[in-house]
């Protein structure tokens, strides 16, 4: 077990120090969520919103953020030619987790930047900040969990970018729906009884979809 | 033969009683409307077991690897997404008769569309993927998981737009009263469907069993 753990971690590591040499993903993913803001922030930055815009915005941003760049992880390896390589090397499961933890690395990532800059664009004020990042968390968890499986299959299709936005969108609406139902509750303000739904469905989901992808992942990596 | 024959009575006949037999329903302005129920829903839960059969042949694909399976998956994912789209359209001509709109975010209406959105992004992947395994082992692996997220929309979405809708939900279609001539010609009806799918099914398979030993044979020519 420790051994896999230890495989996982320096595959995961392998990944970051690559990402933080050539920026494949991360300069692209922050300069279109910074993008995508400062346009909201023109349209829309002026002026009162209700608790229900305020989440759906934010999570509009964060979503198709991330669809920019969570396919990243395999479609690097297949572009640079590195895929067949770490199939020599480390056994499918391993590869799963691994890039599993990079997802979730640039989901982090993202929010580091990202939440900040929309509170004070958007003038957002919130009265609990650490439910409000609990949800950001939790969502942003989901949404690199259940597409790091369909990342492996865009990987190896014809047309990349719009297929994984496609394929995902179905798998990523529970956890869509819940965070911004679960963001909206915490702006408006509201009772952590009202929150607790949503937070249930985005802690399961997540582990539901992995231990898919985690049994799928043979097919789809060795195929 | 005969049982097609038998088929297109008894979808006739189906179609004649629904529509002259059953009283209307008492007490609404719709009320002759209400009739859409007995080719609505069967249209709807057809698609299910459809979707459901394309699930089981994915599975199967992925335990034998056998090219016929992942056809056939593909057969029966198609087959359902016809009526699939059937049932929504229908269902949405009978929001615009009952409710004044033809769309309006009911959780039915909704869930219909994220299925269609699956099935819909399945095929896409399908055509996006030349190499002819990874094609099948792939669209099997991302219907499995599809399938797996099913759960969570009936779970989460009338919980998310009940909320907001309440007056509009399909609740009111539990107030049809599900005894006498509804329920047989309801059944009736239930059935003609499914022998339609499965007569559909049957005889495209039997194209993709042919299509499959004509390839077969030509490979064995060239290799003699």
């Amino acid at each position: 077990m420790s051994d896999l753990v230890r495989k996982v971690l320096s595959l995961a590591a392998k990944d970051v120090r690559c990402e933080l040499r050539t920026r494949y993903a991360l300069n692209a993913l922050l300069m279109f969520a910074v993008v995508t803001l400062v346009v909201i922030g023109l349209t829309a930055g002026q002026g009162e919103h209700s608790s229900h815009m305020h989440a759906s915005l934010i999570w509009i941003v964060i979503l198709f953020s991330l669809m920019q760049a969570l396919s990243g992880g395999f479609v690097k390896e297949e572009e640079s030619g590195t895929a067949d390589t770490l199939r020599v090397y480390a056994e499918p499961r391993v590869v799963y987790l691994g890039k599993l933890l990079l997802g979730l690395a640039l989901a982090w990532a993202l929010l580091i930047v990202l939440v900040p800059l929309y509170m004070i664009l958007m003038d957002l004020d919130v009265n609990s900040i650490s439910q409000f990042l609990l949800c950001l968390l939790l969502g942003s968890t989901g949404i690199a969990a259940s597409t790091t499986l369909i990342a492996a299959i865009v990987s190896r299709a014809s047309i990349k970018g719009a297929l994984f936005a496609v394929l995902s969108f179905p798998l990523l609406l529970p956890v869509l729906l819940s965070a911004i139902f679960a963001t909206e509750v915490v702006l408006r303000g509201g009772e952590w009884n009202d929150m607790w739904p949503y937070v249930k469905i985005l802690i399961a989901y997540p582990i539901i979809v992995v231990t898919v992808s985690y049994m799928l992942f043979d097919y789809v990596w060795e195929g | 033969m005969l049982l097609k024959f038998g088929l297109g009575i008894l979808m006739s006949l189906a179609i004649i009683i629904g529509f002259l037999y059953p009283p209307p329903l008492p007490g609404q302005d719709w009320a002759e409307a209400s009739r859409i129920f007995y080719y609505h829903v069967p249209m709807a839960l057809v698609s299910f077991l459809a979707f459901a059969h394309s699930m089981a042949l994915s599975v199967q694909y992925l335990r034998k690897r056998s090219a016929i399976s992942d056809h056939r998956a593909a057969l029966a994912a198609e087959l359902g997404l016809v009526f699939c789209f059937m049932a929504m359209v229908t269902g949405s001509i009978f929001a615009k008769v009952a409710w004044g709109t033809f769309w309006n975010w009911d959780p039915r209406e909704t869930s219909i569309l994220v299925l269609l959105v699956i099935y819909g992004a399945y095929f896409a992947l399908r055509n996006a993927v030349p190499h002819a395994e990874r094609r099948a082992a792939f669209s099997a692996v991302y219907s499995i998981m599809a399938f797996v997220t099913v759960p969570f929309f009936g779970f989460i979405v009338p919980r998310i737009y009940e909320s907001l809708h309440p007056e509009n939900t399909l609740v009111s279609e539990g107030q049809i009263n599900l005894g006498g001539y509804v329920a047989v010609v309801f059944l009736m009806s239930l059935v003609s469907f499914a022998s339609i799918y499965s007569w559909l099914f049957n005889i495209a398979n039997r194209a993709i069993g042919l299509e499959q030993r004509r390839l077969e044979e030509s490979y064995v020519d060239r290799l003699a």
